[in-house]
């Protein structure tokens, strides 16, 4: 495998990608902390938080892309995931302000005392110790992420009714939470967070290491994606993709794998959540919004689905745009952002990554066919090599090329 | 001689009768007057009895106007008149003819005070009163507030009022008044087990209050008497419950139908996946409402006609923009649905914008018209006219697509290029043409809608985002390229949700109801209406 990661080719980028993040990990920390705020390398606090909160958003884009990309899966309910690890991280934090609260209680949280709760909800037991709401990042996204795949998966709910259902997911638990007797602080959520591991959460070191380790983490993330979709159960992954019926005709068992990837990667969206949460100080039940998981969709859209560092790039571009938009002419940002999903749909369907693996892949055959003439011999036509496999021609199944399918 | 005795008999008379009416309306002047001397409010209150008991209905002028506190003693000369406040002076009008009496400052005159106890016995008496009065209408009313405060005095006048009375719905409210009060008297035992029968006849939750405070102190036999009618009507009123939540999830229903049928076409039929469609509702209320200005502004008569004329506008400007959306983007998507439903929710985040930018973030105001608001009872269940009217136009609309997707031959070109769409176009169907205004006909099904639900929801630009996700699980539940699975599943969710609401609260039990759809499809991943076909995938 090792060999394989200093490859040519894709896997290089997979390399350089890594190596990018690492680097920036301990980069820009140093020069937010160890450069004078006069000096022209300085990197201001606010710059160094957001950047980590776009780390995250990429990470929850790498998870969407192995469900989507690599598997076939739409999932509009990636949020929900992303929104469980936050509020698992959140409970955390909650426990950690301890009597610093308004209402000075040491065990209840604010909103409990002003809900007018006598004892701690069994469901936040254990949140005071940080091991323990780490576990519960992972478990609880994986958990409902693995019952509901169960589910839906075994009944061969796919395609968009599966998307839709996702939906309903994320819808079902947006209201949940907005409920102010679930225990999560209602509409408000959870929110005026301390300390996390007995550092300041303001503090610029704690955000310069909460920004190295959403670094970190995604790159961690980006090579255990690279990882799995290099290996058997990735090519498995990608025949379910282009033609379920047909790996299962040929023995396998598609609903296992589709199970173990959407698992893999709620996990993946519930960790980005949980690093998000302390970034930005706030969890409410907004995350939930449908919306926000149709967002998730579109920056994977843009960077490339399947492609690994596409969805990074998209999630990077779309959320700094995001932040340029809302800032200079926030009028326009949705028309922006819906402008995005048509065009990106329409022109760019393989996205930005993509895009550049197809042209740079016609200008090698090219280069390689002129070559070739002019040496007289037959040419071998190179071909591009990506990592990505090529996603499924649309219709290319179908006898009927690309007209309207009655969804049975 | 015999002739003038006659005469003189007939003039004694005569000045016998006018005397006599002088000398009722001289006692009405004598016993208002004491007004001017009672002192407290009890003295008031033996005024006030005094008056009713005169029987006399010239006395409703000055009771009501001492309820409302608008009787005055004059200091001048002690005499007690209506008064009228016109900015700082009174207007004072005569208590029995209604005469203006001239002005007075207000310190010239004195209030007569009243209290809550003192209005109760007010409007007693003028109950009492008004049970002569001529209209039936006043009598009802008066009959039914002597039943909601039964008194032991009212028995006799309500005896007479029955025997008097011949309308057959206000006798029927005055026996039941007489019953309410004679369980609060000291009748015999036997009267007031009659009257609980009585009143258990009326079953309704008056009944059920009323019989509640009578068996907390009462004999053996009473209070028996009133349990069982108290359970009785219960059981009746539990059955009326039922009828409402019943009634509660067909509107809902309706309403969901309206949502979500125009997706059952673009969805059902062509395959395609709107997220757009709730803006296609939004635009719909939007044209409603621009609308209702026009109307407002430039022809205010029209009013009432406005949602009728809004209809085919909300139609064609729906309709329009679907067959944009369609011809510009979604044609070029077909046979990939996923992406279909990226490139529509990317058009749906434009339009809402673009109707934000136009119209304001804010909610706009749409007007019911006359034949729209209010309600009617039946039995115990009250329906408003607009819920009606949109299952009624939910009904309508349903029917008119049926019909066109049957019967005619749009309809027949569609079921061809959704059958097999080669054959079709062999045929000499054009098949874009048709796929381009199927997507149109939905779109403009959803701007109908979007008429109807402007009438009972807040029309914003979010107007939409409310009802995609209900759509999409009523024609994912009712199986998807059916209409009458459609028709099924948003009054069957409708009507679930209704019944989940008193037991889980309203949240709760939309959140239950989404979770039951996702394991229903997990059941049937095709719906309740699945067409049955020979494809692997199914």
């Amino acid at each position: 495998m090792s060999g394989r990661f200093f490859a040519k080719g894709a896997d290089r980028r997979i390399a350089i990608t890594i190596f990018i993040l690492l680097a920036a990990a301990i980069i820009v920390p140093l020069l937010n902390l160890a450069v004078a705020p006069a000096s022209a390398f300085y990197i201001p606090s606010y710059i160094v938080a957001l950047t980590g909160k776009y780390l995250c958003y990429a990470l929850l884009a790498l998870a969407l892309d192995l469900v989507w990309g690599y598997c076939g899966i739409l999932s509009l309910g990636h949020g929900a995931f992303f929104a469980l690890g936050g509020y698992a991280m959140g409970m955390y934090l909650m426990r950690q302000i301890g009597s610093r609260g308004v209402y000075g209680n040491p065990v209840l949280p604010d909103f409990m005392v002003f809900l007018n709760y006598k004892e701690l909800p069994w469901f936040w037991y254990g949140f005071d110790h940080f091991w323990f709401a780490g576990l519960m990042v992972l478990a609880v996204p994986g958990l409902l992420a693995f019952i509901f795949g169960w589910f839906a998966f075994r009944s061969r709910v796919t395609g968009v009714y599966l998307s839709i259902i996702t939906q309903a997911m994320t819808y079902a638990l947006l209201l949940a939470f907005f409920r102010n007797d679930m225990g999560f602080g209602g509409n408000n959520g959870l929110t005026d967070f301390k300390d996390i591991l007995g550092f300041n959460v303001q503090a610029d070191a704690t955000r310069s290491s909460l920004f190295a380790a959403s670094a970190v983490t995604l790159a961690l993330a980006v090579f255990v994606t690279w990882a799995i979709v290099g290996s058997k159960y990735g090519k498995l992954l990608m025949a379910v993709r282009d033609a379920e019926s047909r790996t299962r005709f040929l023995g396998w068992r598609a609903e296992n794998v589709k199970l173990f990837a959407f698992t893999v990667s709620a996990v993946m969206a519930g960790i980005a959540g949980a690093l998000y949460v302390p970034q930005v100080g706030i969890i409410n039940p907004g995350e939930f919004e449908p919306s926000n998981s149709i967002e998730v969709v579109i920056w994977a859209a843009v960077g490339g689905r399947g492609t690994i560092v596409g969805p990074i790039v998209g999630a990077l571009l779309v959320n700094a745009g995001k932040s340029w938009f809302t800032g200079v002419l926030p009028e326009f940002w949705l028309f922006a952002l819906g402008g995005l999903f048509v065009a990106v749909t329409l022109f760019l369907p393989k996205g930005i990554v993509g895009m550049w693996d197809s042209w740079r892949g016609n200008a090698r055959a090219l280069r390689a066919a002129s070559l070739a003439e002019k040496a007289g011999t037959d040419p071998e036509v190179a071909q591009p090599k990506v990592v990505r496999a090529a996603a499924r021609t649309p219709g290319e199944w179908l006898s009927s090329g690309p007209e309207p399918q009655p969804a049975e | 001689m015999k002739l003038f005795r006659m005469i003189g008999l007939a003039l004694l008379f005569l000045l016998a009768t006018l005397s006599l009416s002088r000398a009722g309306e001289a006692d009405l002047r004598g016993i208002i007057a004491k007004f001017a001397t009672a002192k407290g409010f009890s003295e008031t209150g033996a005024v006030v009895h005094e008056l009713a008991a005169t029987g006399d209905p010239l006395v409703e002028r000055p009771l009501a106007a001492l309820a409302d506190g608008a009787l005055y003693v004059r200091k001048a000369d002690s005499l007690v008149l209506v008064g009228k406040e016109v900015g700082e002076s009174v207007q004072l009008f005569d208590p029995l003819s209604g005469e203006a009496a001239g002005e007075a400052a207000k310190d010239d005159i004195t209030k007569i005070k009243v209290n809550n106890t003192l209005r109760r016995v007010i409007r007693d008496a003028l109950g009492t009163l008004t049970l002569g009065a001529k209209d039936p209408a006043v009598r009802l009313a008066a009959a039914g507030t002597m039943f909601k405060t039964p008194d032991a005095a009212n028995i006799e006048p309500l005896d007479t009022a029955i025997a008097n009375e011949t309308v057959p719905s206000v006798k029927a409210l005055l026996e039941q008044a007489r019953a309410a009060s004679v369980l609060v008297s000291d009748r015999p035992e036997a009267d007031k087990l009659a009257a609980i029968q009585l009143i258990g006849a009326r079953g309704d939750r008056d009944a059920v209050s009323l019989l509640t405070s009578v068996e907390a102190n009462a004999s053996d036999a009473v209070k028996q008497a009133a349990t069982a009618a108290i359970a009785n009507i219960n059981s009746t009123l539990a059955f009326w419950d039922a009828g409402q939540n019943i009634w509660y999830g067909i509107s809902l229903g309706s309403v969901l139908l309206l949502a979500a049928i125009g997706l059952a076409i673009t969805f059902g039929v062509m395959g395609v996946i709107n997220m757009a469609h709730g803006e296609m509702v939004m635009l719909g209320a939007y044209t409603t409402f621009v609308v209702q200005q026009v109307i407002r502004t430039s022809f205010p008569g029209l009013f009432d006609w406005s949602l009728v004329i809004a209809l085919p506008l909300a139609f064609l400007v729906a309709g329009f923009v679907g067959f944009v959306i369609e011809r510009g983007i979604i044609r070029f998507l077909y046979g990939r649905p996923l992406e279909t439903l990226l490139a529509t929710w990317g058009v749906s985040l434009v339009l809402q914008q673009a109707v934000r930018s136009i119209f304001g973030p804010t909610n706009q105001e749409v007007g019911n018209p006359s034949w729209m608001s209010g309600s009617f009872d039946i039995g115990q269940l009250a329906i408003t006219w607009n819920r009606l009217w949109i299952l009624v136009f939910a009904l309508s609309v349903f029917a008119v697509l049926l019909y066109v997707m049957k019967r005619t031959p749009w309809g027949l070109q569609m079921r061809a290029v959704t059958a097999n769409r080669r054959m079709a176009a062999s045929m000499g169907i054009k098949t874009p043409w048709v796929d381009a205004l199927t997507f149109a006909l939905g779109s403009g099904i959803a701007g109908i809608a979007g008429v109807a639900l402007s009438q009972i929801d807040n029309v914003s630009p979010n107007l939409g985002r409310s009802y995609i996700i209900d759509s999409f699980m009523v024609v994912v539940f009712g199986g998807v390229g059916n209409l009458w699975g459609t028709l099924v599943g948003a009054f069957s969710l409708g009507i679930v949700n209704k019944f989940l609401e008193p037991y889980a609260g309203a949240v709760l039990g939309k959140i239950v109801v989404l979770v039951l759809i996702i394991l229903f499809i997990q059941k049937r991943p095709r719906g309740l209406f699945a067409l049955k076909g020979r494809a692997v995938e199914a």
